[in-house]
C-alpha cells in the first residue's frame, strides 16, 4: 500500500448520521471478490432506487469524482466488514471527515490507506454548509489540517495511524521480522498456561 | 507493590508481545474465528503464500451463509460457492471445521462457548463485530477486519492500541420479563451508538453477578451496538460451571491450574476507569426499538419521540427515522402492528432464549408469521429434548436450522421491504434485515408476544405472575 502526506480533490457532503457499514455495502454484495472492484456497490441502496436506477439527487451520483467525503457523527459503526472501506476506495475516496467512527471502521480504513479525518460536531457542519456543491477541498496529513475555501480546521488523528498512513506500512511484513519474539512469547505462554491450548474434544 | 489494575489491563498485558515507541501493542491470539466472510483474509495470504501460522488456534464456522432450510441442495450458487470457499480452505490449513453438515454447527459467537474454545483470560478475534460475545467470559475478544484476519492468520498476533476503560456497574434487582437484551438496549440509548467509541466496557454490579452466562453473552455482545469494541465480565463460579466438561475445556490437572488463573481476572480494588456509569436494575423496563440505530430505543409502555419541540439537526434526525419505519410521532409504541417475527441471531438464540420465548407462546397461537433459527445445531438439539420445537410450531412459527439467517440476511432469509417485523437481533439499520425491511428489537419475551398479538405488546400482559 502507497504512502501518502497530501491530497487535494473534489469535497462532498452527505450530511446523514450513523451512517453504518450496512449501508455502506448491503450485505447482499459481500459475496464477491475484491479483484471484481467494490466502487458500485458504495451506499447502493441508497443511491439508487428498486429498479437500480441511480437517484440523481443524492449527492454522491451528483459528484462522481469526488475523493473526500464530510458525513456527520458515527460514520461506519456496525459490522466489521471491511468491504465498507472497499467500496469508498474504490469509488476513488481517501478521505472521510466527520465528527466520530465505529472503532472497527477506523482501523480498516487505515490499513487500506483511507483516512478518517474526526473534527469537531461544529466544524464538521461548518464544512457541509460550505459544500451546498462540491468544491476542491485540500488535506495536509503530515499536519493534521483541511483547507477548503475561507475554512481551514485541524483534524485529530492517533500519531500510530498517522504515521502508518504515510509510511504506507504493510504489517505483515512489519510483524514477521518480530518473528522470534512472537516465538519466544508463544512458548512462555505455552509454559505459563498450558490451558490456553484447546484440549482435544471430549466426546 | 503494583498500582491497581483493571480487568482490561490484566487481559492487555498477559498478551502483550511487544509495544512500540509509538504506543501500538503487538498481542499475541489465542483463538482466531473464522467464517465465510474470511474469504477476503484467506485469499490476501494466498496471494503472499504464507501459511496459517497457528492451525490448532484457527478455528472455522460456517454461519453467515448457513441457509436455515433444505441443506442438502443449495439451490443458490453464490451462496453455495461462500460455504465450498471456507470448507476448502479450512481443509487446505488444517483448521478444525464446524462445517454446514456437522450437528454441532452454528453461529460461531453461540459455537465457541458451547464447546469450551472459548475460555476466560483468553484474547479471541473474528473478523465479526459481535465478537465482544466472548467477553462474557472474561476474555478480551474483539471484532477484526479482514486486513487484520489476514494478519491472525499469518502471525497469530494483532496490532491494538489499548483502548480506554468504562465500567457500566447495575445494581439491584430486575423486573420480571427484564431481561439482558433490555439492559443492553437501556445502556445504549442513555449513552449512543457511538457511546463506547475508543473504550472496552467492563459491566459489573450485583445484577450481572446474578446473570446466566447466556444473558452475559447477550449483554457482551450488544457492547458494539454502544460503539465499544469490547465488553467483558469477570468470570466467577456461573463462568466455570458453564465450562467444565465442554468439548475442549480443559480437564483434571489442566482445569485446576486453569482455574488457579481466572481467579485472578477481576478488576482490583481502586482501579481506575475512564468513564463510569451505574444503573439500577428496577428503573429498566422491557425495552424495544423504534428507529434504525440500536440507541433509537425506548420502554415498550412509552410513546414514540415526536421531532416537535427538538432542536433542527435532531428534528431531522428523528423524522428520518420516523419516517423510514412508517411510524407517527407522539403515539404509543405499544400496539404497532408486526408482520413477522424473527427469534434467532449471535444475541438471543441460545437455549435460555428459547426457552424465554417458549414460555409466553406456550399453548398460544402466532397471528404473523415468524421463524424461530437455534443459535446452533446442539442448541436446536436440546430444544426438541425438551419439547420447545413443537411449541414453537404449534403456535405456527417455522422452526428451522441455526446461522446467522436474518439477522444479517446473507442466507437468503430477508425481510421484505416494507415489511416491519420483530426481532431478537442486534441491528434495527436501514436494510440490515433487508432493502427496505423495518426492525425492531427486543427480548425473545417480548418478540413471542408480538407473534402472538400481531403487535409490538408489553410482555408483562403475558407474564403470569402479573396476569389478572
Amino acid at each position: 500500500m502507497a504512502g501518502w502526506d497530501r491530497h487535494s480533490g473534489l469535497a462532498v457532503a452527505l450530511p446523514m448520521e450513523n451512517i453504518d457499514t450496512d449501508q455502506l455495502v448491503p450485505a447482499r454484495f459481500m459475496s464477491t471478490p475484491r479483484s471484481e472492484g467494490y466502487g458500485r456497490f458504495l451506499l447502493h441502496d441508497l443511491r439508487h432506487d428498486e429498479s437500480g436506477t441511480p437517484h440523481a439527487d443524492f449527492p454522491l451520483n451528483a459528484a462522481p469524482e469526488a475523493s473526500i467525503l464530510v458525513a456527520r457523527r458515527n460514520f461506519g459503526g456496525g459490522s466489521s466488514r471491511e468491504a465498507a472501506v472497499y467500496t469508498l476506495v474504490d469509488a476513488g475516496f481517501r478521505i472521510v471527515i466527520a465528527p466520530s467512527f465505529g472503532d472497527i471502521f477506523a482501523g480498516n480504513a487505515i490499513n487500506n490507506g483511507l483516512l478518517p479525518a474526526k473534527v469537531s460536531e461544529a466544524e464538521a457542519e461548518h464544512l457541509i454548509a460550505a459544500l451546498a456543491e462540491p468544491a476542491e477541498a485540500h488535506v495536509d496529513l503530515t499536519a493534521c489540517r483541511i483547507r477548503l475555501d475561507a475554512h481551514d480546521i485541524g483534524f485529530e488523528l492517533d500519531p500510530i495511524r498517522q504515521r502508518k498512513l504515510i509510511n504506507g506500512w504493510d504489517d505483515i511484513d512489519l510483524t514477521r521480522a518480530d518473528a522470534d519474539r512472537i516465538a519466544a512469547f508463544r512458548d512462555r505462554r505455552r509454559e505459563a498456561a498450558p490451558w490456553a491450548w484447546p484440549t482435544a474434544p471430549q466426546r | 507493590m503494583t498500582a491497581p489494575r483493571t480487568l482490561l489491563d490484566k487481559l492487555w498485558d498477559a498478551h502483550e508481545i511487544v509495544r512500540r515507541e509509538d504506543g501500538a501493542s503487538l498481542l499475541w491470539v489465542d483463538r482466531h474465528l473464522v467464517h465465510e466472510g474470511s474469504h477476503h483474509a484467506f485469499a490476501k495470504i494466498a496471494a503472499r503464500g504464507l501459511p496459517v501460522a497457528e492451525p490448532d488456534l484457527t478455528i472455522a464456522v460456517v454461519d453467515h451463509y448457513a441457509p436455515t432450510r433444505d441443506r442438502a441442495a443449495i439451490a443458490d450458487k453464490q451462496i453455495a460457492r461462500m460455504i465450498g470457499t471456507l470448507e476448502r480452505n479450512a481443509q487446505d490449513h488444517g483448521l478444525e471445521l464446524y462445517g454446514l453438515n456437522d450437528p454441532r454447527q452454528g453461529i460461531v459467537h453461540v459455537v465457541g462457548p458451547e464447546q469450551g474454545l472459548t475460555l476466560p483470560g483468553l484474547l479471541i478475534t473474528c473478523g465479526d463485530s459481535h465478537t465482544s460475545t466472548h467477553g462474557a467470559f472474561g476474555a478480551l475478544a474483539f471484532g477484526i477486519g479482514a486486513t487484520e484476519v489476514a494478519h491472525v492468520l499469518a502471525t497469530q498476533t494483532v496490532w491494538q492500541s489499548r483502548p480506554k476503560a468504562m465500567r457500566i456497574v447495575i445494581e439491584g434487582a430486575l423486573a420480571p420479563s427484564v431481561t439482558a437484551k433490555d439492559i443492553a438496549l437501556n445502556w445504549i440509548s442513555r449513552l449512543g451508538a457511538d457511546g463506547g467509541h475508543g473504550h472496552a466496557i467492563e459491566y459489573a454490579g450485583a445484577t450481572i453477578r446474578a446473570l446466566s452466562m447466556e444473558s452475559r453473552m447477550t449483554l457482551c455482545n450488544m457492547s458494539i451496538e454502544g460503539g465499544a469494541r469490547f465488553g467483558m465480565i469477570a468470570p466467577d463460579e456461573t463462568t466455570y460451571a458453564y465450562l467444565k466438561g465442554r468439548p475442549h475445556a480443559p480437564t483434571g490437572a489442566g482445569w485446576q491450574a486453569a482455574l488457579a488463573d481466572w481467579r485472578t481476572l477481576e478488576s482490583d480494588p481502586g482501579a481506575t476507569f475512564d468513564a463510569e456509569i451505574t444503573i439500577q436494575a428496577e428503573t429498566i423496563a422491557p425495552t424495544v426499538t423504534w428507529g434504525i440505530s440500536p440507541d433509537q430505543a425506548i420502554p415498550v409502555d412509552a410513546a414514540l419521540p415526536d421531532p416537535a419541540g427538538l432542536p433542527p439537526a435532531r428534528a431531522r434526525h428523528v423524522e428520518a427515522a420516523l419516517d423510514y419505519m412508517g411510524l407517527q410521532p407522539g403515539q404509543p409504541i405499544s400496539g404497532t402492528p408486526v408482520d413477522q417475527v424473527f427469534i434467532g441471531s449471535c444475541t438471543n438464540a441460545r437455549i435460555e432464549d428459547l426457552r424465554a420465548a417458549a414460555a409466553v407462546l406456550k399453548g398460544r397461537k402466532a397471528v404473523v408469521p415468524g421463524l424461530v433459527s437455534p443459535g446452533s445445531m446442539l442448541v436446536r438439539a436440546q430444544a426438541e429434548t425438551e419439547g420447545l420445537d413443537r411449541i414453537f410450531t404449534e403456535a405456527g412459527l417455522s422452526w428451522e436450522a441455526a446461522g446467522c439467517s436474518m439477522c444479517v440476511a446473507m442466507n437468503g432469509d430477508h425481510v421484505a421491504a416494507g415489511k416491519r417485523c420483530a426481532s431478537t437481533t442486534n441491528r434495527n439499520f436501514k436494510g440490515r434485515q433487508g432493502r427496505g425491511a423495518r426492525t425492531h428489537l427486543m427480548s425473545p419475551a417480548m418478540a413471542a408476544a408480538a407473534a402472538i398479538t400481531g403487535r409490538i405488546t408489553d410482555v408483562r400482559d403475558f407474564d403470569p405472575a402479573r396476569a389478572a
